[in-house]
């Protein structure tokens, strides 16, 4: 029989203890998991990044639905627990759910600790714990000016870096006499303060709040014991969290400040463990997460019948703020027994300190420069001897032995069993064993292997460093390609930073990334136009000076300066009207050449710039519209004839190329995109070379991606089988929006699958209904915009200008 | 109007060519390309890239050149020369603004 898993939270450490558990014991549990959060496991430690724009809820989601689904575990959300019954063994929700257990995991965690200050109940006064508080932050800052941080503690910080990045005017209020002073010194705590009020952050220290004040219940500012009143629209509370032990005490479980486990990690009920920030081991409560991870580790081999013991932890920070370099660990109060050794450059904004008992590592405070933070923390774990390095101690890792050795040789020194990342509790040597035996190339397939830097993202550069050591010159963590001559970013970062800045215009693009040059260049500027057009589909009014002439004016230029113009054949079919209104004006207009092109339609060349309004109004009263041949956006979808007529054909291809292609026509992506749609595998409309294709079979749809037939010769991969043609629409807008956020301009479809990664696409897409709806539903809101024929718009007067000479000068003139 | 000498001809108004665009004109067989900056400066040049003939007007201004739209050269609106490592020069030709007016010199168009 299956032992019955209970557990009551669903933060990051449960997160962590079942997939512990799994990997040895994949069948052995029946799990049910009460949370009291509506939502699925989210990496908490990145609620900052999301504060701040870099980052969304979807980027941070560590378990989704489909894999509680996949390990069989029943998940309760929204759904707090009232009570435990230890007699009977059963846990009961608020919601009125009972289950039974055989073991119990008590994970409720911390609570926000909330100063009950005058005005604490106001609207607007918010702690910063989970995703709900990120939202009503990020709310707040659409529509208002002034937040007030009270703390300035790790949390405080990023959330006041997190708000001012949201363009709000921030202040911080701190109690003691420096920023952080649980961990950092005073001389560090004033170079981080000192780099908050660069940023245009005020800082209060020695600040002591008397009363939140409000009007009408709703917040307007604090006011400081020394009588200073600030306004606020917001007040955030980060002053510290206490552990969740009510549920446990009200079950009569032994709790003091947390509640109290032995070093099995059980509670005083043998069946009864409890993990993470809620739990004192020790008289320690830990609230980072590595601590966490290990008591869940600890806490899976115990489930798994083993005889594991937690010790403790000793823990590292840093501070997650884009541009402040922070790292500390240890204890590095001063005492009589120790020693100091300090390394300052106020000029270089580094500072660095090393406190020292008994020639052992004890503290370590890093500003400015912290490459050699997990170094000195490996010692200070280990209490290794220092007296023989003590001279050069301080100028780190790479200054060991008899030469100085360059940051990758301080990599390559590195014992097998130094911790790179610490969230994770993961060593070199399973770092460099999993790229060996798994062949791995990307940072993502190690992180997705090794779990190395996939939760706080800090080591990440450690983690480059052993990949390059692993695989040589193949592997270059800096190959950022710049977009162009006029800036050093790459296209991720620009599209990164338009949406995290909220820019919407390309001279605001320009102005706020320090673009090298007054007005950009034919490289950067329709890159951005794209960018901009497929971020803000609604707000952005398109520059057409910043489009290439064929977008410009929607015909394809030639040699000769004549323009090419295809109409729109529906899934290449056509009829006898069409055709005769092509004939027609080709033969009104001279036009000189009519030709079928691959993708099933009519192209006529060599039609000169001023006829091409007076061609498109013939051509629109047959009913065409522009066929985007020359469109950043999609260009053709080809059918073959299906089920209609064809005696192999198992479904109504052409119709759901058709249905496709009046879909999505008109929308803008970051090259070109050519779609087919096949009736059955024999494949005649060529599906499995294009960008996206779909072979129809007696089951279904068989759906394709990122497939080539130009400048490189690819087959497609597969993404997936669905059953109906409204699946089969679905998932194809899906994919083609996703490569519409995600990709390069100018990078077909195949070379972003092959850079993101083709698993990646097909998780998002296939695995993950959620994402899929979304991607699709972004899809919908952008057409609204976009679908509007470019033709009929030049017919009615639309971009005259373009279609005639300013002036026409006779010779006498010049005479 | 400044009719000094007789020779400026009024082409057009400022607001006829959009910020970073052109605009031609017609000059019996050929064909001038008139640029605005983002900076309101105006230039013409012959509509003729150096490297293949390309309708420079019909290309992305920038930074006081234009980008022809066939191959990418990249010319300087000022001089008429191709920028970087390409060789090549296009004609230009005198032109100013007189308020809003643009005025071409019908002595440098024979």
């Amino acid at each position: 029989m299956t032992h019955k898993l209970v557990i009551i939270g669903n933060g990051m450490a449960p997160g962590r203890m079942l997939e512990d558990l799994f990997e040895k014991n994949p069948n052995g549990f029946d799990v049910t998991i009460f949370n009291a959060e509506p939502r699925v496991n989210y990496n908490r430690l990145m609620l900052s990044p999301v504060l701040s724009g870099e980052k969304t809820y979807e980027d941070i989601i560590t378990h989704d639905d489909d894999w509680y689904t996949a390990h069989g575990v029943t998940l309760h959300k929204a759904a707090p627990v009232a009570s435990i019954d230890r007699t009977a063994k059963t846990v009961t929700s608020e919601t009125g759910i009972t289950t039974a257990y055989d073991t119990l995991v008590i994970a409720t965690g911390s609570d926000p600790i909330m100063i009950p200050l005058p005005g604490h109940d106001l609207d607007g006064v918010i702690t910063y714990r989970d995703l709900d508080d990120v939202e009503i932050m990020l709310d707040a800052a659409r529509t208002k000016k002034e937040a007030v941080v009270i703390g300035g503690g790790l949390l405080g910080l990023e959330a006041a870096a997190g708000l001012k990045m949201q363009g709000m005017d921030v202040s911080v209020i701190h109690l003691a006499g420096t920023l952080m002073e649980r961990q950092l010194d005073e001389a560090a705590g004033h170079l981080l303060q000192e780099a908050f009020e660069a940023r245009g952050v005020k800082v209060f220290t020695e600040a002591n709040t008397s009363e939140i004040l409000g009007v009408g219940g709703k917040v307007v500012g604090v006011e400081l014991k020394d009588g200073t009143r600030l306004s606020a629209d917001i007040v955030c509370m980060a002053v510290g969290i206490r552990p969740n032990a009510q549920l446990a005490k009200d079950a009569g479980i032994g709790v003091n400040r947390g509640i109290v486990v032995g070093d099995d990690m059980r509670t005083d009920d043998p069946n009864v463990f409890a993990l993470g920030e809620c739990a004192e081991h020790n008289g320690q409560c830990y609230g980072l997460v590595a601590p966490l991870y290990e008591m869940a580790t600890v806490i899976a081999d115990n489930l798994n019948g083993g005889q594991a013991d937690y010790k403790g932890s000793v823990t590292a920070t840093k501070l997650k703020v884009t541009g402040v370099d922070l790292y500390s660990a240890g204890d590095f109060a001063q005492e009589d027994d120790r020693e100091e050794i300090v390394l300052r450059d106020a000029r270089a904004g580094v500072y660095k300190r090393l406190v020292l008992k008994d020639n052992k590592i004890i503290g370590a405070v890093l500003y400015g420069e912290t490459s050699d933070g997990p170094w000195f923390f490996d010692m200070l774990k280990k209490g290794t001897d220092v007296s023989e390095m003590r001279d050069t101690l301080i100028f780190g890792q790479a200054f060991q032995g008899a030469e100085p050795l360059d940051p990758m040789a301080a990599v390559a020194a590195l014992p097998d069993d130094a911790e790179i990342c610490g969230c994770n509790g993961v060593c070199k040597s399973k770092i460099t064993d999993a790229i060996a035996s798994k062949g791995l190339t990307s940072l993502d397939d190690v992180r997705a292997h090794t779990k190395a830097s996939s939760s706080c993202g800090t080591c990440t550069g450690l983690v480059e460093q052993l990949m390059v050591l692993s695989l040589g010159d193949s592997y270059n963590p800096n190959a950022i390609t710049p977009m162009c001559g006029c800036t050093d970013l790459g296209h991720d970062e620009v599209r990164r930073l338009i949406k995290a800045k909220e820019l919407k215009t390309i001279p605001s693009v320009m102005q706020e990334l320090e673009w090298k040059t007054s007005c950009g260049c034919a490289k950067c500027r329709p890159a951005l136009n794209y960018y901009l057009v497929s971020e803000w589909p609604d707000e952005y009014a398109d520059d057409y000076q910043s489009r290439f002439i064929n977008e410009r004016v929607h015909a394809n230029i030639q040699k000769d300066g004549t323009y090419s113009i295809v109409p729109r054949m529906w899934g290449g079919m056509t009829s006898s009207t069409e055709l005769r209104a092509i004939a027609d004006a080709v033969d009104k207009y001279n036009i000189p050449a009519v030709k079928c092109t691959g993708g099933q339609r009519i192209d006529m060349l060599g039609i000169k710039k001023e006829d091409l309004p007076a061609v498109w109004e013939d051509l629109g009263k047959a009913g065409f519209v522009s066929g985007h041949a020359y469109a950043k956006g999609l260009r053709t979808v080809k059918t073959c004839v299906g089920t209609d007529w064809c005696r192999f054909g198992t479904q109504d291809s052409t119709g759901l190329g058709i249905r496709i292609e009046r879909f999505m026509w008109g929308s803008w992506t970051p090259a070109k995109v050519k779609m087919a749609v096949s009736g059955c595998p024999r494949n005649c409309a060529e599906a499995t070379c294009k960008d996206v294709g779909v072979i129809c079979v007696d089951s279904g749809f068989e759906i394709h991606f990122a497939g080539a037939a130009g400048l490189d010769i690819k087959g497609t991969e597969v993404l997936g089988h669905v059953a109906t043609e409204d699946e089969a629409l679905e998932h194809i807008v899906a994919v083609v929006q996703m490569y519409r956020e995600q990709g390069h301009y100018l990078e077909r479809i195949y070379k972003w699958a092959k850079r993101i990664g083709c698993d990646t696409v097909r998780s998002q897409i296939m695995d993950n209904a959620e994402m899929r709806k979304a991607y699709f539903d972004r899809f919908v809101f952008s057409q609204k915009f976009a679908q509007v024929d470019p033709w009929s718009e030049r017919v009615s007067g639309k971009d005259k200008h373009e279609f005639k000479p300013m002036a026409t000068l006779s010779l006498e003139a010049a005479e | 109007m400044n009719a000094m000498t007789g020779n400026w001809i009024k082409i057009g108004v400022l607001s006829d060519i959009p910020k970073l665009g052109a605009r031609c004109v017609a000059f019996g067989e050929a064909t001038i390309a008139v640029f605005r900056t983002a900076d309101d400066r105006v230039f013409a040049l012959e509509d003729k890239c150096p490297h293949k003939n390309g309708p420079l007007s019909q290309g992305i201004v920038h930074d006081g050149c234009v980008t022809c739209p066939l191959h990418n050269w990249v010319i300087s609106l000022e001089t008429g020369a191709a920028q970087g490592a390409d060789e090549g020069q296009t004609k230009t030709f005198p032109i100013k603004l007189d308020g809003d007016t643009i005025l071409i010199d019908a002595a440098g168009l024979s």
